[in-house]
């Protein structure tokens, strides 16, 4: 059955690898994926522990549904604690790794210490083994997945690799799988190489007993209906994810110029329709692809057109490389875009950090915090798409003092570079944000400081709140599986209501991390979306187990929770700018400058933003210093954590 | 008229849903490993292609079978195997052109599409129109149809680019 993947604990120090069947009890109160994985995190890491160090743990898991018939329940979710933030380090992704390690008969794996050489874990039907990826060091993502697939002569293979970003330690490198499906942040890839961990092979045919197959495959059926019939992700079957790029930057809700600018004009060679062009002269006329079992297929096929990568293939762009390659730098050139995309994929770095990290050295650079001398002669200046790809590799190799400097993520680099360079750093935890800007969007701007990754826009983010939806449909999709008579309000500007948008945001995105599913198939960009009321039964038609909706839903607070005691035992709090729950004063001190008549001019009212994170820790169960209380650790069983019970 | 699976790859995103459904339909498990339908990909260049049971008229499958266990259901114009006769010698596995025949090792016995009865699951599932289940005869036509409009649309750069050799 579907429950019956077992736990693999590695430890790379010894060689010792033992596995032990997870039980029911964990299963209810925690499901899977992101979920567990938190669980193991608090329980198998110590106090300040260097993420970088052999004791940091770190978890690879298949959410509880991964490869059956929930839509697109692909995703594989990567935990430990961060290099970059030095909080909790959690990213996922998709592609075809999660189902894979499952039909190989695990869901968990938890891996502790450090190997003495490098190494790749080869899981096979059961079986794990250690071996030797010393000629595998160096590579890049793509040729490290093909290597394998030939010194192992099958493949099927999936593997779970770092390039040569997550080699050197970058502390922002990702984990990837395919040709782009990336655990892009808070830097995993680096975890894995500083446990000399160069990939994770696996290959499974042991079957996943399907509990009720009929009403396994007819409530597939319902829900893939419902989720094409949506709009957006028609939208993002043929555009994919730049599309949203395109629709905010014509409102004003994108950044450009390290959040000088919320809007970048003259764009034309970047907007949604052009990548769409050149997938479609590169690739043909049909050039979207699919994760495992996803009708949505939001990402393009492409071959870079025309410079020095002419013809290389490569999927995307996201949304993130078109603002971090494009928007941000105001290098406003397709190519340039599908370049950098390329070389994040196939060096493993996190597109939006790397980004986000040189427009802010561009701007240090405009500003004369930065000069030539630091920058190795090279002219930062915004709009130098070739400075900018440059950048990308120095980063990516630890070449030069600004690129070694830069690895560091933004914090540690900040505290070297010195003068006010902190105060241009537009980041939450010590993780940078995404490429939209929030001033004039109140709920989006609570959502990116109080992710528990960092600043992030997958962790809560309530995009419906942008789309003006009638109080009482609002209420209806926020209603539910527990009810909620609060203030709500339709209006993107307002503060009104807005943090508990945010908190059911957050357990509605738990419960899919949980699952394994994609936030595309949930409420995320349509407010018709399948939640915990379809999950109840989806889960049920697939492995047999009764939850209802609002269990669910406790799973994800339980989980939250235990996220938030992790970060608080790593130091976080309230105020804090590095490591808080708050913003760069910039949101709060500099007003839009560009966009539509209700988003010039806005910025946060530090007094409504300060209400906001108050109400939210209300709704939660929080002290207004956004600690647990302990009658709500208490209502949640988290009251005697760590409680070792897997 | 009796239907066939017809494949245009092009459409193909590469998700895998119709592996998953062809296993959970036929053996009520998700495993790839035992559906009757595989996606081959090169993934390097985002080629992807469904590979299934062409139902052959003269079948080599059947021809090679020693036991004659293999037949044509002209109903439903498919190749069964009757495991009733079977004998698992993996024989049909061998002759298959485009290793549609399999041999399932969780299920010791070979297993080929059998258009589910007339209902397949593969086609159900499929959004993006990568597979479809058709009247035979319509396959042809709608070839005929896309090679028809690249030929009407080449003819008309052609007139465009070189006009004097259509006046």
């Amino acid at each position: 059955m579907a429950l019956n993947r077992k736990i693999a604990y590695i430890d790379l120090s010894t060689g010792k690898i033992e596995t032990k069947p997870i039980p029911l009890k964990a299963r209810k109160l925690f499901l899977g994926g992101r979920g567990l994985d938190a669980y193991l995190l608090y329980n198998h890491t110590e106090k300040g522990v260097d993420p970088l160090g052999p004791k940091n743990t770190l978890m690879v898991s298949a959410g509880l549904l991964g490869g059956t018939l929930a839509s697109a329940s692909s995703r594989t979710h990567i935990m430990a604690k961060s290099p970059l933030t030095e909080l909790l380090g959690s990213s996922n992704m998709g592609g075809f790794f999660g189902p894979e390690l499952r039909w190989a008969g695990f869901d968990h794996l938890v891996i502790k210490g450090k190997a003495e050489k490098p190494i790749y874990l080869w899981i096979h039907n059961g079986e794990i083994e250690i071996r030797d990826a010393g000629y595998l060091w160096g590579m890049t993502t793509t040729e490290t997945q093909w290597a394998i697939r030939k010194e192992l002569d099958d493949e099927d293979v999936k593997s779970a690799v770092i390039g040569p970003a997550g080699e050197k330690l970058v502390r922002y490198a990702n984990v990837m799988t395919g040709i782009k499906d990336s655990a892009g942040r808070s830097g995993m890839g680096a975890v894995f190489g500083s446990k000399n961990l160069k990939a994770i092979a696996v290959r499974g045919t042991m079957d996943i007993k399907i509990a009720y197959p009929k009403d396994a495959l007819d409530y597939n059926k319902r829900f893939i209906t419902q989720i094409v019939s949506a709009k957006v992700n028609q939208t993002q079957g043929t555009l994919g994810t730049p599309f949203i790029w395109g629709a905010t930057n014509s409102w004003g809700g994108i950044r450009t110029r390290n959040f000088q600018y919320n809007q970048c004009e003259y764009a034309d060679d970047i907007e949604p329709e052009r990548f769409d062009e050149i997938a479609e002269e590169t690739m043909g006329h049909y050039h979207m692809a699919g994760c495992f079992g996803c009708q949505v297929h939001c990402r393009a096929k492409y071959r870079i057109p025309s410079g020095p990568y002419a013809g290389k293939y490569d999927e995307g762009p996201e949304y993130t490389s078109q603002g971090a390659f494009g928007g941000e730098p105001d290098c406003k050139n397709a190519v340039t875009v599908l370049t950098g995309n390329h070389l994040v994929d196939q060096w493993g770095v996190d597109n939006l950090e790397i980004g986000s990290i040189i427009s802010w050295a561009m701007e240090l650079y405009e500003l004369g915090i930065l000069t030539d001398k630091e920058t190795g002669g090279l002219d930062l200046s915004f709009g130098n798409d070739e400075a900018l790809l440059e950048m990308i590799r120095r980063i990516c190799f630890r070449d030069g003092w600004l690129g070694d400097i830069l690895a560091e993520g933004g914090i540690r680099a900040s505290d070297t570079i010195g003068k006010d360079s902190f105060e241009y750093l537009i980041q939450v935890k010590g993780m940078s944000n995404l490429h939209s800007d929030e001033r004039a969007t109140p709920a989006l701007a609570l959502g990116i400081a109080t992710g528990s990754r960092g600043s992030d826009h997958l962790r809560s983010r309530p995009a419906i709140d942008l789309y003006h939806l009638p109080e009482e449909v609002l209420r209806k999709v926020y209603s539910n599986p527990v009810p909620y008579d609060g203030p709500l309000s339709s209006e993107h500007t307002s503060y009104v209501g807005k943090a508990w948008e945010v908190f059911w945001q957050e357990l509605c995105y738990m419960g899919v991390d949980c699952l394994g599913i994609c936030k595309y198939h949930t409420t995320f960009l349509g407010a018709t979306l399948p939640n915990f009321e379809d999950w109840s039964r989806v889960i049920y038609y697939n492995t047999g187990m009764e939850l209802s909706p609002k269990e669910i839903w406790d799973v994800a607070e339980r989980t939250y929770n235990i996220e938030r005691l992790f970060n608080i035992r790593e130091g976080l709090t309230r105020d804090d700018l590095r490591k808080g729950d708050t913003l760069n004063h910039r949101y709060f001190d500099e007003p839009c400058l560009r966009g539509a008549p209700d988003v010039i001019g806005a910025k946060i009212d530090r007094k409504k933003f300060k209400k906001m994170i108050d109400e939210y820790y209300e709704h939660h169960g929080w002290d207004e210093n956004g600690m647990p209380t302990p009658e709500t650790l208490k209502r949640l069983g988290l009251d005697e954590e760590p409680s070792g019970l897997v | 008229m009796a239907k066939v699976l017809m494949i245009n790859y092009e459409k193909c995103t590469g998700c895998r849903l119709c592996e998953l459904v062809c296993s959970v339909m036929h053996e009520g498990v998700s495993n790839p490993s035992r559906s009757r339908i595989k996606i081959m990909k090169w993934e390097s260049e985002g080629l992807y292609i469904p590979m299934s049971c062409q139902q052959c008229e003269d079948a080599p499958c059947m021809n090679v079978c020693p036991v004659k266990a293999i037949s044509r259901d002209e109903k439903l114009n498919r190749v069964m195997v009757d495991y009733n006769v079977c004998i698992g010698c993996r024989m049909c596995v061998t002759a298959c052109p485009f290793g549609a025949m399999s041999f399932d090792s969780i299920g010791k016995k070979v297993v080929k599409c059998d258009l589910c009865d007339g209902d397949p699951q593969c086609v159900r599932f499929c959004e993006a129109g990568a597979l479809e289940y058709v009247d035979a005869d319509r396959v042809s036509v709608f070839k005929k149809k896309d090679a028809a409009q690249k030929l009407s649309v080449a003819q008309k750069e052609a007139a465009v680019l070189q006009p004097q050799m259509f006046s």
